[in-house]
C-alpha cells in the first residue's frame, strides 16, 4: 500500500526500475489479480466504482468511456487501445515524468485497460521529441515481452496483448483524440466528426479507447489495492491522487503527486515555495494553456474537477502556470494566442482565420498600435471561437485564457492602448 | 515543418520529378514498419521519418521514392509530409535546435534567448547558420516547464537555459 501510487517508484537520481525491481515493488499485481479470475466486466466495474476521471484534460470518467465499447459475443473482434502520450499542452509536464520515471507502470495500466475492453493491440502514441521516454518505454516493453506480461496467453489467462510504440511527427492537434487516430493512420491530423465516437469506430474503423498516460498509470493501484484504498487517497470529492505542477516565477517550480482535493494554496505556497522574492502573484492558469485564468482570491479552493469548474476554470492537466505582477499579462495571453494560431490544423475557418487575426492584434498591442476597435474584435472572438463554433476543442481552448484575460486584465489592455506601448517594458 | 531559409537564399532545394533509389537500410526499416500497421498509408508517415533519419531531411526525390515503394499517391504523401512539423521538407543544419517558445518558457525569458541566438548564430526561426551547423525551429511546449527555459539540440534536452549556457552548448557542439 502506498499513498503515492503514481510516483512511488520514481527517483530521478537513478534510472527507472527494471522489470524485476518493478515486480518486487508490487508491480504487475493487476495482471495477477486478473489471472485469479477477474472477468473484463469485473475490471470495468472496479474502474467505474473507483471514480477515476481521465487525466488528459477533459476529466471524463474512465470506466464510463470504456463502457461505450461494444462488448461480448458479436462485438467486433479487433479493438484497439491507444495511449495518448502526446503531451504538448503549454505548461504541462507530468506524462514525461511518468514515462521516464516508471515506464512499467504505464504498461501495467495498459494491460488493465486492454483487458477490460478486450483489445489485443495497443499503440503508444508518443510525441517525437520525448526521446528519453521513448528509450525507457522501448526497454520496458521488451522486458515485459520477455517476462510474459505481453504477447500471447498472458499469465495463462488466454488474453493476448501486443504493444507498438509509435513516435509522432509533431503538431499539438494530435493530442485531440480523433486527430491522433488520423495521425496514427498516417493521415493529416485533422480531427474527425463525432459521432461516430472512437469507442465505436476509431482506429481503422474499429472500436478504440484513447486514454492519457496518467489515467492509465492510475489503474495498477486500483486493481492491486482496491477501490476503498483508492477513494481513501483523496481529500475531496474526486478520487485518487494526481500529478500537480507549478511553473513560472515561483521559488521552487516542480511537480508533485498529491491527493485530489489538495488546496491550491498548499500547492503554490507550500510545494512550489510561493512567489520569488519581490514578486506578487497576479493570476494563474490552473491546468495548462487552455484553461481560464484564476486569481489570488481562488487560492483557498481545492484542486477538484468540480470545484475549479465552478470557479469558472478547469482543473484540466493540473499543471499550473503562474503569472507574477512584473510580467505583462497581455504579453502572456498573446504568447498563448501565437501558439494556438500556429497549431490550428487549418481545417475549419473560425480557427484557421480567427486565431491568426487575434494573434496579429496582440502583436499590435505589443508594438503600441492597438486601439479600442482591436479590443472589441478580441471580445468578439471569444464568442466566435467558443464552444460549438468550431470543429474541435482547439479554438475554444484558446478562448479560455483570452476571455478570462480580457476580463481580469482589462486595465492592462487599456494601458497598452493609452500609452501606445507595453507598460511592462519600461 | 516548412523551414524557411534565411532571407536572400530562399532556395527550393530540389524540383526533381524523379524518385531516387531507397537504400537497403531504409527499405529494411520500412519493411519492419509494415509488420506493425495494417495498411501502407500508416507506413507512409513512418517511412518519411525513416528517410529523414538517414538523409537528414525529406527531398522531393525521397518523397517520390517512398510513394513509389509503398504505392501511395505522391500528393497524399506530400500532404502528410507538410502537415507535421518534425518532417523537414527542406535541408536542415547538422543540429536542429527545437526551441520552446510556449508560455512557461516565455515567462522565464525565452524571447531574450531567441535574440541571443540571433545575435550569436545569426539565425532566427526557420533559418540555418551559415556554417550549416544549426537550424533553429520553434516547437510547442517541450514538457519540462519547471526547468524553463528549455530547448532540444539534436536529441538532447537542454534545461534552465541562460545566455551563458547557450554559448557553452554551441561551443561544445562546434568543438
Amino acid at each position: 500500500m502506498t499513498d503515492r501510487p503514481l510516483t512511488r517508484n520514481i527517483d530521478l537520481n537513478r534510472g527507472p526500475l527494471d522489470i524485476a525491481g518493478y515486480e518486487a515493488a508490487d508491480g504487475y499485481q493487476s495482471m495477477h489479480a486478473i489471472a485469479k479470475g477477474l472477468s473484463p466486466d469485473d475490471v470495468l466495474d472496479i474502474v467505474k466504482n473507483s471514480g477515476l476521471k481521465g487525466r488528459g484534460g477533459a476529466g471524463f470518467p474512465t470506466g464510463l468511456k470504456w463502457s461505450f465499447v461494444p462488448r461480448g459475443e458479436g462485438s467486433p473482434r479487433q479493438k484497439y487501445l491507444v495511449v495518448n502520450a502526446d503531451e504538448m499542452e503549454p505548461g504541462t509536464f507530468k506524462d514525461r515524468l511518468l514515462m521516464e520515471g516508471d515506464p512499467h507502470l504505464l504498461i501495467d495500466g495498459m494491460l488493465v485497460a486492454a483487458y477490460a475492453i478486450q483489445a489485443n493491440m495497443a499503440y503508444i502514441f508518443l510525441r517525437g521529441e520525448y526521446i528519453d521516454a521513448e528509450n525507457a518505454l522501448k526497454k520496458a516493453v521488451k522486458e515485459a515481452y520477455e517476462r510474459g506480461f505481453l504477447g500471447k496467453n498472458i499469465l495463462g489467462t488466454g488474453f493476448d496483448l501486443d504493444i507498438v510504440l509509435h513516435t509522432s511527427a509533431g503538431r499539438y492537434i494530435c493530442g485531440e483524440e480523433t486527430a491522433l487516430l488520423n495521425a496514427l493512420e498516417g493521415k493529416r491530423a485533422n480531427p474527425r466528426a463525432k459521432p461516430p465516437f472512437p469507442q465505436v469506430s476509431g482506429l481503422w474503423g474499429k472500436p478504440t479507447i484513447v486514454n492519457n498516460v496518467e489515467t492509465l498509470c492510475n489503474l495498477p493501484g486500483i486493481l492491486a489495492y482496491g477501490v476503498d484504498w483508492y477513494q481513501g487517497l483523496s481529500l475531496g470529492v474526486d478520487h485518487g491522487t494526481k500529478i500537480f505542477g507549478v511553473s513560472g516565477k515561483v521559488k521552487n517550480p516542480g511537480c508533485w503527486e498529491l491527493p485530489l482535493g489538495t488546496p491550491v494554496r498548499e500547492l503554490l505556497e507550500g510545494h512550489a515555495g510561493g512567489m520569488r522574492d519581490g514578486l506578487e502573484l497576479r493570476a494563474f492558469l490552473p491546468g495548462g494553456g487552455s484553461t481560464d485564468f484564476m486569481l489570488p482570491e481562488h487560492l483557498n479552493l481545492n484542486l477538484d474537477y468540480d470545484e475549479i469548474g465552478k470557479a469558472g476554470s478547469r482543473l484540466a492537466t493540473g499543471t499550473m502556470i503562474v503569472l507574477d505582477d512584473q510580467t505583462c499579462p497581455v504579453g502572456m495571453v498573446g504568447n498563448l494566442m501565437t501558439f494556438f494560431a500556429h497549431e490550428s490544423c487549418g481545417f475549419c475557418t473560425p480557427c484557421r482565420d480567427g486565431l491568426p487575426w487575434v494573434d496579429e492584434i496582440f502583436k499590435g498591442f505589443e508594438a503600441g498600435t492597438g486601439n479600442e476597435k482591436d479590443l472589441a474584435i478580441l471580445h468578439d472572438h471569444v464568442e466566435y471561437l467558443g464552444p460549438g463554433r468550431t470543429f474541435c476543442a482547439l479554438a475554444p481552448g484558446a478562448t479560455a485564457p483570452l476571455g478570462s484575460g480580457l476580463k481580469f486584465f482589462a486595465e492592462d489592455f487599456e494601458k497598452h492602448i493609452s500609452e501606445a506601448c507595453c507598460p511592462y517594458k519600461h | 515543418m516548412s523551414v524557411q531559409m534565411s532571407s536572400g537564399s530562399s532556395v527550393i532545394a530540389s524540383t526533381s520529378t524523379r524518385a531516387r533509389r531507397l537504400t537497403l537500410a531504409e527499405i529494411s526499416e520500412i519493411e519492419h514498419e509494415m509488420t506493425l500497421y495494417p495498411d501502407k498509408q500508416a507506413v507512409g508517415l513512418e517511412a518519411l521519418k525513416i528517410v529523414q533519419k538517414h538523409q537528414g531531411w525529406v527531398s522531393d526525390e525521397s518523397l517520390l521514392a517512398i510513394a513509389k515503394y509503398l504505392d501511395l499517391p505522391a500528393s497524399d504523401l506530400e500532404g502528410v509530409a507538410t502537415f507535421f512539423n518534425l518532417v523537414f521538407r527542406q535541408p536542415v543544419g547538422r543540429n536542429v535546435i527545437l526551441f520552446c517558445n510556449s508560455v512557461s518558457c516565455w515567462i522565464m525569458g525565452c524571447d531574450d534567448l531567441r535574440m541571443h541566438i540571433k545575435d550569436t548564430l545569426g539565425i532566427d526561426f526557420g533559418q540555418t547558420s551559415a556554417d550549416g551547423e544549426f537550424t533553429l525551429i520553434p516547437v510547442p511546449c517541450l514538457g519540462d516547464c519547471d526547468k524553463a527555459p528549455v530547448m532540444m539540440v539534436g536529441e538532447k534536452m537542454q534545461r534552465k537555459l541562460t545566455r551563458d549556457t547557450i554559448d557553452e552548448i554551441v561551443a561544445q557542439v562546434r568543438a
